[in-house]
């Protein structure tokens, strides 16, 4: 941060010749002649000018972010903490009756709540560690000099182009139990046609393989970004130590990605906690129950469903300062695995 | 996640955007970074396989958008293009109001990109290369923001919105989205590396005032990186879901994805027409993705170096 420029700097250099003692002493002098007097507080105006805007200037060009984010982010923030503290209705959204902490001690014994908590950590692990596994070896070979590399690129991110909507809903009808394209698929080897959507692990698996479909290649790609950044001199001592691709691979590619790595886990997890859209489009037309015995409904869902079908605002409030709450617990334990990593690295 | 990336990260960036366009080849071959080995056939093999799962549910939505219902009703599903596709085309357009929801979506797709671009630019200059009082701690509130959901504030917003008679109405899904903070992280690392601050102390000693050093220094300094936060923006902001879903609806004035979600629900839902307007309103982003595929896989890479 020194080499930020002064703010004084300028100033003395174009008020130098005129007064030296820059815009301070101008006018104390005896009187001159009227021309002279009039450009010297000229001058002088320009540079209190110039200083002014040297020092709120700053302000104003951070002035619309915190403003908006003021306005749509941290009040409505604030403000679902309140509202969770209160019974709200959707039909009347300011009558709001105070009942404490009733909310949460109500969640505490919702079977549903707990359903919702457990869905969005199954669906979270199966969309997120296959998607990272996968990505990383997908990055692995785009790491490769290719043919057509800039084509397997943008074809690997074609999916991250697709809206959650178009994507739900062509996997609908992939998941299909009588026709759909898996299924015909898995009777061709013999498998009995499978209820994706009935199921309650099918249903987490179809809902999973969707988020994989859209952000493996994204991930990958930022992992290809790091692994180029990769001092190519550590896989040549690599391989002059007799290492082969796949310890090269394991003793020089992962530990340098190791803070990308971090950064897509926390990312997608934060993904996963938020997951909506999936599962309210994964059921057809049947709203945001999550499958009719709530076998893929997700936090996210619940919160919708508790706000939108059942009217509760406050309830939903208080689901989404659970969320909250969480994403701060995995904001902590990812701070303590970094430090932890550091301190490995202080070691080695 | 880091705000100071390591050095082995950060050296990579400012190559891929900030060189000169006269040394701009097309991926120097340097010797510092980066493997050089040549792709065996297994390589192709298994990223053929990846191109073909990634592309193949799409074209399976163009295949079953030009068949109709009876024939995805039958076993084996259909593998080629059938000749219903501009009749499907034509009832989704209307049954979803298509033209609108379309048109909609590019208002509010580009409005928050604007947006977004302009004031993640300042906030990120201020951040990068200007002086101030403050600055670290709100730079970590910046940071701290990224974190929180949008599930937080709906309830809120919601709320908002009935009471300025908003709802249905474009603005309430464009302001809330207007500003991010990853839009002004991503600006400050961009800049923190591209402007070099004695060009902004050499406007300022030719009497600048902060506006000309804006226009004249500050914007084509960061052109790359807004055209990169402009059209990551964009793509996320015509998919948005959540906050749109409750915002808005069917018959008012829906994006195409809340359009889409009203599309088929008859007595028996039409799957050749849902198909056909999952394409349209897929479509647009895919030209784009076609057109600019190599700047957008260049900007998801500078972001996740930045990142």
């Amino acid at each position: 941060m020194a080499s930020e420029f002064s703010a004084a700097a300028p100033s003395s250099v174009e008020e130098g010749a005129a007064a030296p003692a820059s815009g301070v002493a101008v006018a104390s002098g005896p009187p001159q002649d009227p021309g002279r007097e009039a450009a010297d507080r000229r001058r002088e105006r320009r540079s209190r000018w110039y200083r002014r805007d040297v020092k709120w200037s700053p302000y104003a060009f951070i002035a619309p972010f915190f403003l908006f984010f003021a306005a749509f982010g941290l009040f409505p923030l604030l403000y679902t903490g309140w509202a969770s503290l209160h019974r709200v209705e959707l039909t009347a959204p300011n009558d709001m009756e105070w009942i404490g902490l009733r909310n949460y001690t109500r969640l505490l014994d919702d079977e549903f709540f707990w359903n919702a908590l457990q869905n969005t950590f199954t669906i979270g692990i199966l969309s997120t560690v296959p998607q990272l596994l996968m990505a990383l070896g997908i990055a692995h070979l785009l790491n490769y000099r290719l043919r057509g590399s800039m084509f397997f690129r943008v074809a690997a991110l074609t999916p991250y182009a697709t809206s959650v909507a178009a994507a739900t809903l062509v996997f609908v009808m992939l998941f299909g139990r009588d026709y759909g394209m898996i299924n015909w698929f898995l009777s061709l080897a013999g498998f009995e046609h499978i209820d994706w959507q009935n199921g309650s692990f099918t249903s987490q698996l179809a809902v999973s393989s969707i988020v994989v479909w859209r952000w493996t290649g994204y991930n990958a790609l930022i992992y290809l970004a790091a692994m180029q950044s990769i001092p190519s001199d550590l896989y040549e001592s690599a391989a002059l130590d007799g290492a082969s691709r796949w310890q090269q691979f394991l003793h020089v590619t992962l530990p340098s990605l190791r803070p990308t790595i971090l950064f897509t886990v926390v990312v997608s997890t934060i993904g996963a906690i938020q997951l909506f859209g999936e599962p309210l489009l994964f059921n057809g037309g049947g709203g945001a129950t999550g499958g009719s015995e709530h076998q893929f409904q997700t936090l996210g869902l619940y919160l919708y469903e508790q706000g939108w079908t059942n009217l509760h605002l406050g309830r939903a409030s208080a689901i989404a300062w659970a969320m909250f709450l969480l994403l701060i617990v995995i904001g902590l334990v990812s701070l303590a695995v970094t430090r932890w990593l550091r301190r490995g690295e202080g070691k080695a | 996640m880091s705000i100071a990336p390591s050095p082995a990260r950060e050296d990579s960036a400012p190559r891929t955007l900030a060189t000169p366009p006269g040394k701009r080849s097309r991926r120097p071959r340097r010797s510092g970074a980066g493997r050089q080995l040549h792709g065996g056939r297994i390589t192709y093999a298994v990223l053929g396989v990846v191109t073909f799962i990634s592309l193949f549910p799409l074209v399976w939505t163009a295949i079953a958008a030009s068949r109709n219902n009876t024939r995805l009703a039958e076993t084996p599903p259909p593998f080629w293009f059938g000749g219903n596709l501009f009749k499907n085309l034509e009832i989704a357009w209307t049954d979803a109001n298509m033209g609108s929801a379309l048109l909609n979506t590019l208002v509010v797709a580009g409005t928050v990109s604007v947006g977004t671009v302009l004031f993640s630019t300042l906030a990120g200059f201020a951040f990068a290369k200007l002086r101030f009082r403050f600055k670290n701690a709100l730079l970590l509130l910046v940071i701290g923001t990224m974190m929180v959901p949008p599930q937080l504030s709906v309830v809120p917003l919601y709320m908002m919105v009935a009471k300025l008679s908003w709802s249905d109405q474009l603005q309430a899904v464009i302001l809330p989205t207007l500003v991010t903070a990853f839009g002004v992280f991503f600006m400050r690392q961009y800049l923190l590396q591209a402007l070099p601050t004695e060009i902004i102390e050499a406007a300022r000693v030719d009497g600048a005032n902060s506006l000309r050093v804006l226009w004249h220094v500050v914007f084509p300094a960061a052109r790359p990186a807004m055209a990169v936060l402009g059209m990551l923006t964009f793509v996320q902001s015509w998919n948005d879901f959540f906050w749109p879903i409750i915002a808005l609806t069917q018959n008012g004035s829906p994006t195409v994805q809340v359009a889409l979600t009203g599309l088929g629900r008859g007595y028996i839902p039409d799957q050749s027409v849902i198909m056909a307007g999952a394409l349209l309103g897929t479509l647009p982003l895919l030209i784009a993705f076609v057109v600019f595929g190599k700047q957008i896989v260049g900007g998801i890479m500078q972001g996740a170096v930045k990142g």
